[in-house]
């Protein structure tokens, strides 16, 4: 196994002296290492891109590649700005002594936001390299050429430098003007002027990616595959029950049965750690624990009564985020009012394996491996356990099973840090199935009230929609805070107090409208495995499941079909066109009826539904051909067009993945997630109590237009789909059956007994 | 503790084992390999998956002992890059994974799915991949890489 000093990591992102750090290479605390390390400085240019002797790139970024193809894309920005082979462009991510701290994987802006200083600075680098040749040459900079990383002088082609000749294996010393932000807003302003859009070579080609041949012949490691010299392996042993605490705990017996095994308690921390992993699995089964319960605790609702506790637990916050006209006027004018409400359940990350991380905690340094989407918070957050600054902690994000929000690795990450302090060895932390799918911060329940104002001629005065529901960050959306983990929550740390909620995002011109949102409290105050935090696309899915659906019912209401209703009422000219363009690539026809196709329960019914959202810049409109089986409650969504505006694409076929993956995973949302729990026990554990969406139920077909808005800036792709999907779905099941499904998941159980319904009503 | 003898990837190893442990953790903490993955310990998921004499087995819940005598191949035993299986090189040329935890699942059923049958149908297809899980929602590359598997293989 190779290593990797501490220091020659820490040098690198200087001086560059050293081979990429990859996975497998674990660095080794140096003890000896006398200073604190310098954090990279965002206001030089060396702390976003290097010259290696050899004449290739290091760019540093301070997000990652969580598994849609970014790192590709931000190498072709990079190698587009500096001219130099693509080959020759390497990127580091989420290594917190190598990159800015650029927020990590967050809100889809890893190109938008991530790759923006990365182009400036490609630029600049450039820009100096040229202004350096003329200077060595006496020649002006007009009569210079770049290409695949050689300076020369036009129609001279003899006089050339490389720039492993012009700077490789040295610094640039080069200021550039870092705007102060830390996180997703990081910029830097340079002299250079990135090239025009016209020239690109690179940018907009569907270049392959660099991680698909490691993962394909297993030879890429994931954060779960480190082993690092002398490393223990721990499981975490949490209450079985609501608000339980800690009671007697029966070591003795464990370590006297496996004397390698040591238990680590601190309060309501609670570990088992042995040498060997099969043995800390087995000794934490075994581990007898007497749980307390807490008197304080109220029973929870159970998942069936879950949004009736919504409905009537107080708000602690409201905001009306956003007002225009006046709602009630509108409203008490009104020729007919239109009403509805949806419920959304709790759903959990459920990543494809549980949480793991590494930590080494030595003296006055610690360091980290963890998939934590946000490895510069897990740094700041190990720094405050630890009372440590932040130069002390080494966080290195390596890619982990699966992110798409703030899972359960952050939690590992905490963990092992805390158990490598106790026992003064690299501990690694992993999960079961059931921490990964019942402790996880789940993606919260909510319901929304909808009612729109109409007048005597069907026209819309008024919209008025409030959600409520539990908090977006019961937990923070990062761990850079360790009251925000259950860690601290378990060692007794003060909690934390941030609510919020999101609302609709769509530019229709009611002229009266208000979107409010409402939070109630938590199901559990402390170390809950019902803590809500963010889940892919925060409240997207959540709050369009119940806004683009009552659009639906907005428009049938009154006669219209639902995309003549969505044209006529949008005023944004780019969403109109994604709206427009979905509907012409799958030829919609105009309906203001569901038709149904056949009344025998063994028949397959058919429809077609759409739903548009925007998301920071970015446009969607997904329309579902849909298949419902009455006799079964099957519901398949067996075609999926989308229409996507996201600017400038960089990766067009990489950009098409990530939207596909958009659609399963609300597809799965939508049909099947739902956490279940009763008063006191979370019954999803796994994937037979909390099931996804499998082979079978993929669609047959997800055909993806892209509108190519080369005049805008690129924006975000990651989540902006997943937004549209329940409303498209629940749409296109009304229009196949005539029945509206206002509470996902649509459970073949429930599809039947709400299509049973009708068949007694017809 | 018990001794097993077996073949993994084209090589004979010998490796002791406790009786209730299984294969996974026997191949992870006692062989040092990094594939396959714990998903879920409970054959939910074909994260785990290895070949057991060419039929997938779900490693995870598998007691080693199952293992003596026998030849055991992971997804690094299946083809390299110089090498590759017909799956694993379909996979690639797809671009299928995104964060690719859950590729072991996917590569070794489909490879042992088109030994058995080649021509397999869409339906069959997907009832054979049934129980396999992927979180990234990469299921219609997964289709459009086992395809042309199969067009390779014909």
């Amino acid at each position: 196994m190779s290593t990797l000093s501490r220091r020659a990591v820490l040098q690198a992102g200087g001086a560059l002296v050293v081979a990429i750090a990859l996975p497998r290479l674990v660095p080794v605390v140096d003890a000896a290492a006398p200073a604190m390390p310098a954090l990279p400085d965002p206001s030089q240019l060396d702390a976003w891109l290097a010259v290696l002797p050899d004449g290739s790139v290091q760019a540093f970024f301070g997000k990652m590649d969580m598994g849609h193809g970014i790192e590709i894309a931000i190498a072709q920005i990079v190698a587009e700005e500096l001219d130099v082979d693509i080959e020759r462009v390497s990127i580091v991510m989420g290594d917190t002594a190598r990159t800015p701290n650029q927020g990590g994987a967050s809100g889809s802006t890893g190109i938008s936001n991530g790759a923006k200083p990365l182009r400036n600075a490609a630029a600049e680098a450039r820009r100096l390299l040229v202004e350096a040749a003329s200077r060595e040459w006496d020649v002006p900079v007009a009569r210079l050429a770049v290409a695949q990383g050689m300076v020369s002088v036009i129609g001279e082609p003899a006089r050339s430098l490389s720039y492993a000749a012009l700077v490789g294996g040295r610094k640039f010393n080069a200021p550039v003007e870092w705007n102060k932000s830390v996180g997703n807003a990081m910029d830097v302003k340079v002299k250079a002027q990135p090239k025009a859009r016209g020239a690109y070579k690179l940018v907009g080609q569907s270049l392959p990616r660099r991680d698909v041949s490691g993962k394909v012949f297993g030879t890429r490691d994931f954060v779960t595959d480190l082993r690092v010299p002398g490393m223990l392996h721990a499981r975490m042993i949490r209450p079985p029950k609501a608000g339980q605490v800690v009671g007697h705990v029966d070591s003795a017996a464990l370590t006297t049965k496996y004397p390698q095994v040591q238990v680590v308690q601190d309060k309501d921390f609670l570990a088992v750690v042995a040498p060997r992993e099969w043995l800390a699995v087995k000794a934490a089964r075994e581990l007898k624990v007497e749980w307390r319960p807490d008197t304080a605790q109220k029973p929870w609702p159970g998942h069936d009564g879950l949004h009736a506790w919504i409905r009537k637990a107080p708000v602690l916050k409201r905001d009306d985020a956003l007002r225009k006209g006046d709602v009630e006027a509108a409203f008490a004018q009104a020729a007919r009012v239109v009403d509805a409400e949806y419920e959304w359940p709790l759903q959990s990350h459920a990543c494809m394996g549980p949480a793991c991380a590494v930590a080494d905690v030595r003296g006055d340094r610690a360091t980290v491996w963890t998939g934590s989407q946000k490895p510069h918070s897990v740094r700041d957050g190990v720094a405050k356990l630890l009372g440590m600054p932040i130069e002390a902690v080494h966080t290195i994000w390596v890619m982990g099973p699966g992110s798409y929000g703030r899972n359960d690795a952050g939690d590992a990450a905490m963990d092992a840090v805390w158990l490598s302090k106790r026992l003064g060895k690299p501990v690694r932390v992993q999960g079961m199935r059931h921490d990964g799918t019942a402790w996880d911060p789940k993606g919260p329940a909510c319901v929304h009230r909808s009612r729109a104002a109409l007048d005597a001629q069907g026209k819309v005065i008024a919209w008025d929609f409030t959600s409520r529901g539990l908090s977006r960050v019961g937990v923070s959306f990062n761990e850079a805070d360790p009251r925000d983990t259950l860690a601290g929550q378990s060692l007794g740390m003060p909690l934390p107090t941030d609510i919020g909620f999101g609302a609709p995002s769509e530019s229709y011109g009611f002229a009266n409208k208000r979107q409010a949102w409402e939070v109630v409290p938590p199901l559990q105050e402390r170390y809950s495995p019902l803590r809500t935090s963010h889940l892919r696309d925060p409240l997207g899915p959540e709050v369009h499941f119940g806004s683009e659906q009552f659009i639906d019912e907005l428009a049938l209401a009154t006669g219209q079909d639902p995309v003549a209703f969505r044209l006529a009422n949008l005023t944004a000219p780019r969403d109109i066109a994604v709206v427009k363009a979905a509907a012409d690539r799958c030829n919609w026809t105009p309906r203001v009826k569901p038709v149904i196709r056949s009344k025998k329960q063994d028949a397959v019914l058919t429809g077609r539904g759409m739903a548009y959202a925007t998301r920071a810049g970015t446009v969607v409109a997904v329309v579902i051909d849909v298949e419902v089986t009455p006799a079964t409650g099957r519901v398949w969504a067996r075609r999926v067009t989308v229409a996507h505006d996201c600017g400038l694409v960089v990766n067009p076929r990489g950009l098409v993945q990530t939207i596909e993956g958009n659609v399963i995973h609300g597809l799965s949302r939508t049909l099947f997630e739902e956490v279940q729990f009763d008063a006191d026990t979370v019954r999803s554990v796994d994937w037979a109590s909390y099931p996804i969406l499998e082979m079978q139920d993929a669609p047959e077909a997800v055909d993806v237009v892209l509108l190519d808005s080369a005049q805008s800036d690129p924006s975000g792709a990651g989540e902006p789909t997943i937004r549209c999907v329940p409303a498209a779905l629940a749409n296109a099941f009304y229009d196949a059956t005539g029945v509206r499904l206002r509470r996902a998941p649509f459970t073949p159980a429930r599809v039947k007994k709400a299509l049973q319904s009708r068949s007694r009503k017809a | 503790m018990a001794t097993v003898h077996f073949t993994l990837d084209g090589k004979a190893v010998t490796a002791e084992a406790d009786e209730d442990q299984p294969l996974l953790y026997l191949l992870r903490d006692e062989l040092g390999l990094n594939n396959p993955h714990f998903g879920c310990g409970l054959a939910q998921c074909g994260a785990c998956t290895v070949h057991l004499d060419g039929e997938p087995l779900r490693s995870c819940v598998a007691p080693a002992s199952i293992v003596e005598g026998k030849t055991v191949t992971t997804i690094r035993g299946l083809g390299t890059p110089e090498h590759p299986h017909p799956v694993q090189q379909a996979w690639a040329d797809e671009q299928v994974p995104q964060c690719g935890y859950c590729v072991n699942g996917w590569i070794m059923t489909a490879a042992a799915l088109l030994r058995k049958n080649p021509k397999a149908s869409d339906a069959e297809l997907r009832a054979g991949l049934a129980g396999l899980k992927c979180r990234c929602g990469t299921h219609l590359s997964i289709m459009r890489a086992i395809k042309r598997a199969q067009a390779r293989l014909a």
